[in-house]
């Protein structure tokens, strides 16, 4: 039992490490370095410029997107590679934020399913960051029931006509190209009946509305569709397969997304350390050391989770389940922590302006944040599901509309 | 990175389920707890001859030799299978202070017996309510004699031998504690069993009247003598801790998936799903503390007092959970005293409150923490 690195890893880290430092752009370093949940703005330059052009650089060079085959602008790397590459990259990895979703989720489906043709065109411009993708799955109906989905294609000749609505995409306003689920025949059970296909952003009738969230800031974006025209050349796996199409892009959705955990702890451990309370620093508080060690050790355990599937990888066989965690840990601990926090602050956490507010205002930021992120990328409950159906065995929910036409489900609870 | 047990370790780990499997059902736990034995002597001969009580111990004394990765595996197993014998006393605990302390003669007289099977051992810290520390040491020492009161004492009714902390110096600072070593045959002792959470393992109270004893180390390292034990002892508790919080989740998973309630097995509703789930979580984690814990055990590596008090809170955490929503799982049936989940209740909570309590490792953990940061 040990932390090293094989030989050839070892290798390999060098070379990345030589390579980040060489080509990094430092001038971001700190503010990246402090920036921990949520998405980042940059005081100088815009996090997506800034973005597109350290991804370019790492594409010239061979290190955008690793695990790809190289001719599609990827690297050919072992998964151990890339953990090894996200980790040389440290914060600058941040900066991959708006191409997280292309390489993690789109990229993989139309690797799967796209022609050659398509492959070819569209993979390299993800890769190099020269083009922005953005994955168009969610809606007001469809949320963890993602099959529920209401939007509608209608063939038309060569073509397909869309029209509908999503909501909660990320990127949306400054995406090139989306992967879109439909529906394509409401007459058979739900998750029969839908289309996948992709989609140049720009094309008539795709209008991107930001959404304000509850905590004020807005990352994400409604997007409408209306008679808008999609060649059928531009379908991924066939009409009606759209659902196994999709389970290829939330596996990796899952994956991408619990790689880079924030939990909070470092910010509670060390705001603790130096809070001076009317009986002394907080930290020495037995009820405040006895939360500390509680998300201490959930913290470690995170971590040492990661390593044991790093392990895995290492020796080239899969992770095992203790991966799917994750998000579920970290998500309530950034809430707790948060809530933690402001409740040591006193009257005066209820202060969010950063300029007067204890810690520059980051577990206000962090509280008022932290409800997205147990919902994000599967719900506290849908993961728990999952844990229970995937690693332990149980039997799924009994569906009570599997086996019935799309449009016989009802829509209204009352 | 290789963050995991080897073929080899992953082998004895098979091969010390299946022993155990066929010599400590629960029907031997239950045997222990009902009786009046104190331990279960066939199976504590059994672990001897396998060579599962010397693996940590060297060669040269009697034991495998193979190391503390190979004996964190068996204690998980011990854990899973409720073992009701002293291995923690003996093996975590005394062997490990014997090895850390004991002069050359206290090592050749103890080890071997210890993995043959022979003798059994343990710790005798605390007197009364508390966790550790060197003020709540009464039992003093003077002219090799001991005089005072410990309990509750793991395993002291059965234990040939026990090692004391016991106050040399008035001050009740660290450095008036030395540890004794008295063999609790040889007289001067009165041991009384005290009736205990989980009687599938002995609890005790010793009282020494002018006991002779003898220094193990110096006398005035006693206490850094035991912080490095009750360390190396919290990663060994701790893998058998998360070995029982396996296994009352597979329990619980079992039997969501065989009882019918509302015509439907009872795991498809989500109220059970995400019990069982939550219980996973809580056994991931504390099973890749145990980890971390293990690596610095064996590694000695200055991260071990941290990573003890890590893998500790995380494995008490988590087998209390476990055990506790096992019942709960398991509804009404849970509760009766046929079914095993109350074994796993009652072991969980008595391996909690051993080796100092939840709070006492919370705020070690806290204080470690501080002084690396601060370092």
């Amino acid at each position: 039992m040990n932390f090293d690195d094989t030989p050839e890893e070892a290798a390999f880290r060098a070379k990345a490490r030589e390579w980040v430092q060489a080509n990094a752009p430092k001038e971001y370093e700190a503010e990246l370095s402090q920036a921990s949940l949520g998405r980042i703005t940059l005081k100088k330059g815009d996090m997506v410029e800034v973005g597109k052009a350290w991804q370019k650089k790492k594409s010239d060079a061979g290190w955008a997107c690793l695990s790809w085959p190289k001719e599609y602008g990827g690297r050919g790397a072992t998964p151990i590679e890339k953990v090894i590459w996200q980790q040389e990259e440290g914060v600058y990895g941040k900066l991959t934020q708006p191409f997280q979703i292309g390489e993690g989720m789109c990229g993989p489906t139309v690797m799967a399913f796209g022609s050659e043709d398509d492959k070819r065109r569209r993979l390299p411009k993800l890769a190099s960051g020269e083009e922005i993708w953005c994955q168009l799955f969610s809606e007001p109906a469809g949320g963890s029931d993602v099959a529920g989905l209401r939007t509608r294609a209608e063939r038309d000749g060569d073509d397909w006509i869309i029209n509908g609505q999503k909501i909660w995409t990320s990127g949306a306003h400054y995406a090139d190209w989306g992967l879109l689920i439909t529906r394509t025949d409401p007459n058979v059970p739900k998750h029969k009946g839908l289309t996948m296909f992709f989609l140049d952003m720009k094309s008539k009738g795709v209008e991107v509305k930001p959404i304000k969230q509850a905590n004020g800031m807005q990352e994400f974006n409604e997007v409408y569709f209306t008679d808008v025209r999609i060649p059928d050349s531009q379908r991924l796996g066939n009409v009606g397969d759209g659902w196994n199409v999709s389970l290829t892009t939330l596996m990796n959705e899952r994956m991408s997304i619990g790689s880079r955990l924030a939990t909070g702890f470092p910010e509670i451990f060390a705001f603790c350390s130096d809070l001076m309370t009317d009986d002394g620093l907080a930290i020495d508080d037995a009820a405040v050391r006895a939360k500390l060690a509680d998300w201490a050790v959930k913290s470690s355990g995170l971590k040492y989770t990661a390593y044991r599937s790093l392990s895995a990888l290492s020796r080239g066989e899969r992770p095992g389940p203790e991966n799917s965690i994750g998000k579920l840990v970290a998500g309530t601990m950034v809430q707790d922590i948060a809530a933690f926090a402001m409740d040591l602050q006193g009257a005066a956490g209820v202060i969010t302006d950063p300029a007067t507010a204890e810690a520059a205002g980051r577990f206000q930021a962090m509280w008022l944040g932290s409800p997205g992120m147990r919902i994000a990328g599967g719900t506290d409950e849908i993961l728990r599901n999952i844990i229970a159906e995937r690693v332990l065995g149980l039997p799924g929910d009994i569906r009570v509309d599997k086996d019935v036409p799309f449009n016989k489900i009802p829509t209204k609870g009352r | 990175m290789n963050f995991e047990f080897s073929d080899d370790q992953k082998q004895l780990r098979d091969q010390a389920r299946r022993f155990l499997a066929e010599k400590c059902p629960p029907k031997a736990v239950r045997a222990v707890l009902e009786g009046s034995a104190g331990y279960d002597k066939a199976l504590w001969s059994g672990l001897a001859e396998m060579g599962f009580l010397g693996v940590a111990i060297p060669e040269e004394f009697g034991g495998t030799g193979a190391g503390h990765l190979e004996l964190c595996v068996i204690a998980e197993e011990m854990g899973r299978a409720l073992a009701p014998v002293p291995f923690s006393s003996t093996v975590y605990l005394a062997a490990e202070a014997l090895m850390l302390a004991g002069s050359d003669a206290q090592k050749q007289k103890w080890l071997p017996k210890i993995a043959s099977g022979e003798a059994i051992g343990t710790l005798a810290l605390f007197e009364g309510p508390g966790n550790p520390s060197p003020q709540a040491i009464k039992v003093a020492a003077a002219n090799g004699v001991l005089n005072g009161v410990k309990k509750p004492v793991a395993d002291g009714a059965i234990a040939d031998f026990a090692i004391i902390a016991a106050r040399v110096g008035a001050g009740g600072r660290e450095t008036d504690i030395a540890l004794y070593l008295v063999d609790l045959k040889a007289g001067g002792i009165e041991a009384k069993t005290l009736t205990n959470l989980d009687p599938s393992r002995n609890q005790a109270e010793l009282t020494f009247k002018d006991c002779k004893a003898e220094l193990l180390g110096a006398a005035n390292e006693g206490w850094s003598i035991l912080s490095r034990v009750l360390d190396r002892a919290g990663v060994l508790m701790a893998f058998e801790q998360v070995g029982g919080a396996d296994r009352a989740l597979e329990m619980g998973r079992d039997y969501a998936l065989d009882r019918i309630a509302f015509g439907r097995q009872i795991g498809s509703f989500q109220a059970i799903k995400h019990i069982l789930a939550d219980m996973y979580v809580a056994a991931t984690l504390a099973r890749s503390n145990c980890y971390y814990g293990a690596w610095a055990l064996s590694t000695n590596a200055g991260e071990l007092p941290e990573a003890a008090a890590t893998a500790r809170i995380s494995a008490t955490q988590a087998f209390q959970h476990c055990s506790k929503q096992n019942i709960q799982v398991h509804g009404g049936m849970g509760f009766t005293w046929e079914f095993d989940c109350h074994l796993y209740y009652r072991r969980s909570n008595a391996l909690a409150l051993s080796l100092g309590s939840l709070s006492y490792w919370e705020d070690q953990l806290i204080e470690r923490m501080r002084k690396k940061n601060a370092a």
